[in-house]
């Protein structure tokens, strides 16, 4: 069923990115340069683009310690799985603290999904909609490892208990689950790097 | 016979269904190419390539990211293959979309530019 509604995410985010390019190909106003619009001056160094190639290693370590959390779940180690899902969790949030971040900035400099300082009106929009649907995922995905992490530590799924929702007996595939879904998080984040941020 | 043996061998792997068993050195493979293709297609864009070779790179950069993650972290790779069939085909779809949009956008474009005058 996850990869089901995944196949479903996937048009979504598809169709947001076609939106993006077609907006972008139609305009007759220049695109904003995304190198320049997201650099930061760290240190007195001007670096282009850097939160964005942070926030990618943020997302990609944590896609990296929940293919592992999975596979401990696998091997039925309740601890290590547990650990490994708080950890990703904490990437996950701190993903979205560096997003709120970006946004704060960018709205602090004047971009509006109506129009912005630096060219073409359809920047803010296609900005804001794509990160922000993105970001939600994110958030979602970050209270759903905490709520499996919660029941791998408690070791709902040694003992079979049943789920809140459901008769059936819960065991370790919910986290295989969760990894799907928060895989699917960080694969978007490789198309939005790509198509919005480098293009 | 050949179907007996052919039980005896599966009898087994399904009962150990504690699914996929893989070390962990994999995983940590993946993740460091992961970050290598990262930082390459972060530099095409710190130093500033251009062009059709900043599209290729930026594009063959995604791609093995996109296989990677798919392929070893969702476990694509040792799925049925009617499974990856179903899940990797529908989206063929979007770049059917995609290339109608092109054409869609030029139109609006050239109409643009010759009723608003905005290319000029």
């Amino acid at each position: 069923m996850m990869w089901i509604f995944l196949l479903s995410d996937t048009f979504i985010f598809g169709c947001f990115l076609l939106s993006y390019m077609t907006a972008r190909m139609s305009t007759t106003v220049p695109w904003p340069n995304p190198s320049e619009v997201f650099a930061l001056t760290i240190a007195g160094h001007h670096i282009p683009l850097i939160l964005i190639a942070i926030m990618t290693f943020v997302l990609i370590s944590s896609s990296g310690t929940m293919a592992m959390a999975v596979n401990f779940g696998y091997r039925r180690d309740r601890v290590k799985t547990a650990i490994l899902m708080l950890v990703t969790a904490a990437f996950g949030a701190m993903f979205v603290g560096m997003q709120a971040f970006e946004w704060t900035k960018l709205i602090m400099e004047g971009v509006r999904p109506w129009g912005n300082p630096w060219g073409a009106e359809q920047f803010g929009a296609s900005f804001f909609m794509i990160t922000g649907f993105h970001g939600t995922h994110v958030t979602i995905g970050v209270i759903f490892l905490l709520i499996i992490a919660r029941k791998v530590w408690r070791g709902d799924f040694d003992r079979e208990r049943r789920g809140f929702f459901t008769s059936r007996k819960g065991n370790y595939e919910i986290v295989e689950i969760t990894g799907l879904y928060w895989h699917f998080v960080d694969l978007v984040w490789v198309f939005i790097f790509a198509f919005f941020y480098l293009w | 016979m050949a179907e007996v043996a052919l039980q005896s061998v599966q009898v087994p792997a399904k009962s150990h269904a504690e699914g996929q068993q893989h070390p962990i050195k994999l995983y940590l493979v993946v993740w460091g190419w992961l970050f290598v293709l990262s930082t390459a297609s972060y530099l095409v864009d710190y130093f500033q390539v251009q062009g059709y070779l900043r599209w290729f790179l930026i594009l063959l950069f995604m791609i093995l990211k996109a296989g990677l993650i798919v392929a070893i972290f969702m476990h694509m790779a040792w799925e049925r293959l009617a499974m990856a069939y179903a899940i990797l085909v529908p989206p063929v779809f979007v770049l059917v979309f995609a290339i109608m949009m092109v054409f869609e956008s030029d139109y609006t474009l050239l109409s643009r530019m010759i009723f608003f005058g905005g290319g000029q």
